[in-house]
């Protein structure tokens, strides 16, 4: 069922991406990994919908409040608009929260991989931000593959979260990397096996990027060793979702 | 498999909630062409089709159409043996 939400607060995280603070009604709360759908309609009726991330845990204090991050699509058809227009105290239709797969909670077994590509690191900062709120200590690490140090999303919150002794944040640049930082290049085996939990850890591994990146990050970690159904994935596109 | 234009069934979460009561991204589903059984999470999803397209991810198979009109919507399960959704 779609509801309408109001925009509480809009917070530039890079160039390209901005994350939105929602307002929602009746939020009936959600579980970190969780996604919604965002339908805009134009003034002659044509409607398009996207699905998004939530970029936040929930917690009981901050019930009805939930945070999107959006990266801009270049000609896309929903994202400029939420990126470079839409505006606090403007209304946003959405749909959800939806999906049980691609989720962490706190009471589930064992240590806890993050892979993200790009934007794919908006679900895995909720679920470290659900680690974080539910004071876990389950061992999590993040791989988090970006262009650029201008790409990052969540700079000084990945800050935060890399000083718990529980959570460890390893980024990986594909075309320019910060002084000091040697290495270029994407994620590949070497990475893989010096950074990533080893295939007897037990871990549960969760990769979100866009669809080459998924597959690419899917396939290193099965033929690593890893147990394909302990990989779970999420995907996204130029074309954003349904 | 080279084209990569797909999404996965989470994308496809959205749209199926208005259709079912329970979440099916972490429904097991067999595929009717191939036999193989996966969550559907793992589906290719695309969305650049008429409506919404799920394809078995071993076979390519049409597993499930999504197709939304102004006021009634199509769901077509003709590639799917069944759905296994655990009890809540």
């Amino acid at each position: 069922m779609w509801q309408v939400a109001t925009v509480t607060g809009v917070r530039r995280e890079t160039e390209t991406a901005r994350t939105i603070e929602l307002e929602v009604p009746d939020w009936p709360g959600h579980v970190a990994g969780q996604h919604l759908d965002v339908r805009l309609t134009a003034p002659d009726g044509y409607r398009a919908s996207r699905s998004y991330s939530i970029a936040s845990a929930w917690t009981a204090s901050h019930s009805s409040t939930i945070e999107l991050t959006v990266e801009q699509v270049p000609r896309g058809e929903v994202s400029p608009y939420l990126v470079d227009v839409l505006n606090v105290g403007d209304p946003l239709e959405i749909r959800g929260p939806v999906g049980g797969w691609f989720v962490w909670k706190p009471e589930q077994d064992g240590p806890v991989q993050l892979i993200g590509g790009g934007s794919g690191v908006v679900p895995l900062r909720a679920m470290l931000r659900a680690h974080a709120s539910a004071g876990s200590t389950t061992p999590f690490r993040l791989l988090y593959s970006v262009r650029r140090p201008e790409s990052v999303i969540y700079v000084s919150d990945l800050k935060e979260l890399a000083s718990s002794d529980d959570v460890d944040v390893r980024l990986v640049y594909t075309r320019d990397a910060p002084a000091g930082e040697p290495r270029v290049g994407r994620i590949d085996a070497d990475v893989i096996s010096e950074h990533a939990f080893k295939p007897g850890d037990g871990a549960t591994t969760y990769v979100c990027g866009p669809t080459p990146f998924v597959e690419t990050v899917a396939d290193l970690l099965v033929a690593a060793g890893h147990d394909p159904a302990r990989v779970r994935t999420e995907r996204f596109g130029p074309t954003g979702g349904p | 498999m080279s084209e990569t234009n797909y999404l996965d069934g989470n994308a496809a979460a959205g749209s199926l909630s208005e259709l079912f009561a329970v979440d099916l991204t972490s429904a097991i589903a067999q595929c009717n062409g191939c036999g193989r059984t996966s969550v559907f999470a793992e589906a290719h999803v695309f969305v650049d089709a008429p409506g919404m397209v799920a394809r078995c991810p071993g076979c390519d198979s049409v597993l499930l159409r999504v197709v939304t009109r102004p006021n009634d919507t199509y769901l077509d399960l003709r590639g799917l043996t069944y759905l296994r959704v655990p009890n809540s």
